[in-house]
């Protein structure tokens, strides 16, 4: 159905409330429709992690948990199980803790995953904020979860947890700086800072979409959104091995697992993000030709579909480099951010602004 | 030259991409899990597990209670207290096996000279209290009597290396 068409219909289910209350049942409906489907993605992203991980390390992975004994959905239950587990635990404050801090630690870190999906737009007009300073809006935010990683560490009262805290900061404001400038190579293509008009500005086909001109701000970008969520081989902030788990040592139960949420929703942002700016968005990879077919026109043209798709292919890197790259050592890490994103980054806007100066096909030649 | 080589291989992700294809490469290999309770791997006859006292054919127990496993017992398992019988032979009146200390090394097995006390393949047991795990002479018997054509079989297939 239309996003339009399902408005107009919701007004006359909804004809005796009065227009301030509609307005905002309406905008709570569309962040329920974000939410709970991201939530439930979410939980399955953890099974399709480990499931991933176990492949490609030659395991099978969870398949016990399934649904009234069928055996072919065997592991499917397991996030269900795993979220039931951890909403029954004793959430734990350790003596010493700030508890106010230690409590607030984990909602911090969800929100600001949660929230940047306000801008993103999941197709030509389904967005739930259509607003001009998107790209600065995610920006901010996607800075912001840090701010419950710290929190967390201090709070904690635990050695541990503040070297994570502490490690994590530094790499997050490191790899802000290139994904900022990756950002702004993505500016200067598409002349906008609004999500949707930056899809708009990649109309055509799979090599007008500014991957291929922006490719080194693109690689960055992933890359810096591999550190940005404190992901393998970026993990140094949890890095088991030498400080147990980082910033979420003292956490158990419920809050733990808002940490756990916040992680794997800012994953999905992530790779939200990078479709969007790089991969053209809700936009088909086929000719537009096709999308006039009978039957299948819908799912060979543009549609939210792609969206899904492109996602969850970055959400699969995500788990294949986490099975892939050992984990990196934390002046390694540094040395990557500093001497070569940020100098690679501003080369490359550099050339981008040439480029468009010029106007070279097939990318920026309507400009 | 080499320098630069090297350089244009990092900044190119070459290795990185070469490990991740190697990765993928395993996403698709045969999967090696043994889902344990339907499949198992194949044990060996020497396994060590439960222990067992064993009996001769005519239902007499092999046990002359010479106490060689209590001595040679590195983990200080076994416990054994002996009496003579009215027949005037040597019998146990007590034989325990703490499992909570025992570390399956399998000296005891090694040490009779009557092939009493053995280990025998089975390992899916529990206990729910410590107690449980405390085995007396009636329950290594038990267990003897139980497993013997299983443990039979065992030590005539290794009666060649013995």
């Amino acid at each position: 159905m239309h996003p339009s068409a399902a408005t107009e219909l919701l007004h006359h289910i909804l004809d005796f409330l009065p227009s301030p209350v509609f307005a905002v049942t309406l905008i709570l409906l569309k962040i329920g429709l974000i939410v709970l489907p991201l939530m439930g993605a979410v939980a399955y992203l953890t099974l399709v992690e480990r499931k991933v991980i176990g492949y490609m390390q030659v395991r099978l992975g969870p398949n016990r948990v399934t649904f009234f004994g069928i055996k072919i959905l065997g592991g499917f239950g397991q996030p269900i199980a795993d979220a039931l587990k951890l909403l029954t635990k004793e959430i734990i404050v350790p003596t010493g803790a700030s508890t106010f801090l230690f409590l607030v630690a984990p909602i911090v870190a969800l929100v600001p995953a949660l929230a940047a999906w306000a801008v993103v737009p999941f197709g030509g007009e389904l967005v739930l904020s259509n607003i001009n300073a998107g790209l600065l809006y995610v920006l901010a935010l996607t800075s912001l979860g840090v701010y419950g990683i710290i929190i967390a560490g201090w709070a904690s009262n635990s050695k541990y947890a503040f070297l994570g805290a502490m490690r994590s900061a530094a790499q997050i404001v490191s790899y802000e700086i290139a994904m900022g400038f990756a950002l702004v190579g993505v500016l200067i293509a598409s002349h906008s800072l609004n999500l949707g008009q930056i899809v708009e500005a990649q109309r055509g086909n799979v090599f007008t979409w500014f991957w291929l001109p922006l490719f080194p701000l693109f690689l960055i970008y992933f890359i810096s959104g591999v550190a940005e969520t404190n992901r393998a081989p970026f993990d140094v902030s949890e890095g088991e091995s030498e400080i147990v788990a980082g910033f979420h040592v003292e956490y158990a139960g419920m809050g733990f697992a808002l940490f756990f949420l916040a992680e794997y929703a800012n994953m999905i942002l992530i790779s939200a993000l990078t479709s969007v700016m790089f991969f053209g968005g809700w936009m088909s990879p086929l000719p537009a030709s096709l999308a006039i077919t009978p039957v299948i026109g819908t799912l060979l043209g543009d549609g939210i579909h792609w969206f899904v798709f492109k996602i969850f292919f970055f959400l699969f890197c995500f788990l294949w480099f986490r099975a892939t790259f050992p984990r990196y050592r934390y002046d390694q890490i540094m040395r990557l951010g500093w001497k070569v994103f940020l100098p690679i980054t501003i080369v490359w806007l550099v050339v981008v602004a040439t480029l468009v100066i010029l106007h070279v096909p097939p990318w920026f030649d309507a400009t | 030259m080499n320098a630069v080589v090297s350089y244009l291989k990092s900044l190119t992700l070459v290795e990185l991409v070469k490990g991740m294809g190697l990765t993928g490469r395993y996403l698709f290999a045969r999967k090696i899990t043994v889902q344990y309770p339907e499949e198992k791997t194949p044990q060996s006859p020497r396994f060590r597990g439960l222990h067992a006292l064993r009996r001769y054919p005519n239902g007499e127990e092999r046990c002359i209670a010479c106490k060689l496993c209590e001595a040679v017992c590195p983990a200080l398992a076994i416990t054994i207290e002996s009496e003579p019988r009215d027949d005037g032979t040597r019998r146990t009146t007590r034989y325990d096996i703490d499992l909570s200390k025992c570390i399956y090394c399998g000296f005891c097995e090694e040490s009779c000279p009557v092939d009493s006390i053995v280990e025998t393949r089975h390992f899916e047991y529990h206990a729910e209290q410590r107690s449980d795990l405390l085995m007396t002479k009636e329950k290594l018997l038990a267990n003897g009597d139980r497993f013997e054509a299983q443990i039979a079989a065992d030590r005539a297939a290794e009666a060649r290396y013995r």
